[in-house]
């Protein structure tokens, strides 16, 4: 049950981070998007975002800095394994389901809905 | 706006810019993040009853558990935008649906049924990404200087 409540926390925490870039920075969403993506990467890097995702499991898993995290992890798990090309290879490894069943769900639902408005 | 671009306009616009700052609608940054938190935390604790879920039910570990969360709530954002419901709730919530994956696959699918009109290769191939392209793209980019820069160091002999 703890897990849920720090998902909770830290999920909104990060969601927090995200609006305060937004209304005080004034980023448009896509930037706030790409920063912490790029923020999930160096601390993927770093070695600090599994910590963070063991502890708070989905509150760290769900939000889009996870993203960053992961292509890292690809990468390094795979350069680990096949040598320097890894760093190609891997970089999608783990994000894959990610970002297909985007684009799948998402062109589906260009079959079958109407635009609004 | 940057001071580049200040330099340029003549002093009456400078007056202007300065006038319309004054004016523009003060952002509720406390009741925002409120927000934010309240909408981004639920989704997360969400994701967490699925991943939960998926172990427990669908004899998925800890860590293969990740995927089919992920996807699933893909799906369903995907279907919310679709249904026209996502807006409303990220009018409420802000980056409190914008961060969690659920608005990556939000922007995919606004993109796409938005550009239908245009033709499926055109339109819904060539725009799909219009959006979640800068995620991609910095993200990926991020992510092989931040490898590059690791294995560097590693073969380096340090950590």
């Amino acid at each position: 049950m703890d897990k849920f409540i720090w998902a909770f926390l830290v999920g909104g925490t990060i969601c927090v981070i995200g609006q305060i870039l937004m209304d005080v920075f004034r980023l448009t969403p896509a930037h706030t998007m790409s920063a912490l993506v790029v923020t999930g990467a160096i601390l993927g890097g770093l070695g600090l975002y599994e910590p963070l995702a063991e502890f708070a499991g989905a509150g760290a898993t769900v939000p889009i800095s996870s993203f960053g995290n992961a292509l890292v992890k690809g990468a390094l798990a795979e350069a680990e394994r096949n040598g320097i090309v890894g760093v190609l290879t891997g970089i999608f490894e783990i994000t894959s389901a990610g970002v297909s069943s985007a684009i799948i769900f998402g062109f589906f639902a260009s079959l079958i809905f109407k635009p609004k408005g | 706006m940057s001071s580049k671009k200040k330099k340029k306009l003549t002093p009456t616009q400078q007056k202007y810019q300065v006038f319309a700052k004054e004016r523009e609608p003060k952002r509720p940054v406390v009741k925002n993040s409120i927000r934010a938190f309240i909408a981004g935390g639920l989704i997360c604790t969400f994701g967490q009853g699925l991943q939960w879920m998926y172990i427990r039910y669908f004899n998925f570990t800890e860590k293969t558990a990740g995927d089919p969360t992920v996807a699933t709530l893909i799906i369903i954002s995907v279907l919310l935008t679709g249904l026209g419901v996502y807006d409303h709730i990220a009018q409420w919530a802000g980056a409190g649906t914008a961060v969690p994956v659920t608005g990556f696959a939000n922007t995919i699918a606004s993109a796409s049924i938005e550009h239908r009109s245009e033709g499926y290769v055109l339109g819904v191939g060539g725009n799909m990404f219009k959006l979640a392209g800068s995620v991609i793209a910095f993200g990926v980019f991020s992510a092989f200087v931040v490898a590059l820069i690791k294995i560097t160091i590693k073969s380096l002999g340090g950590v």
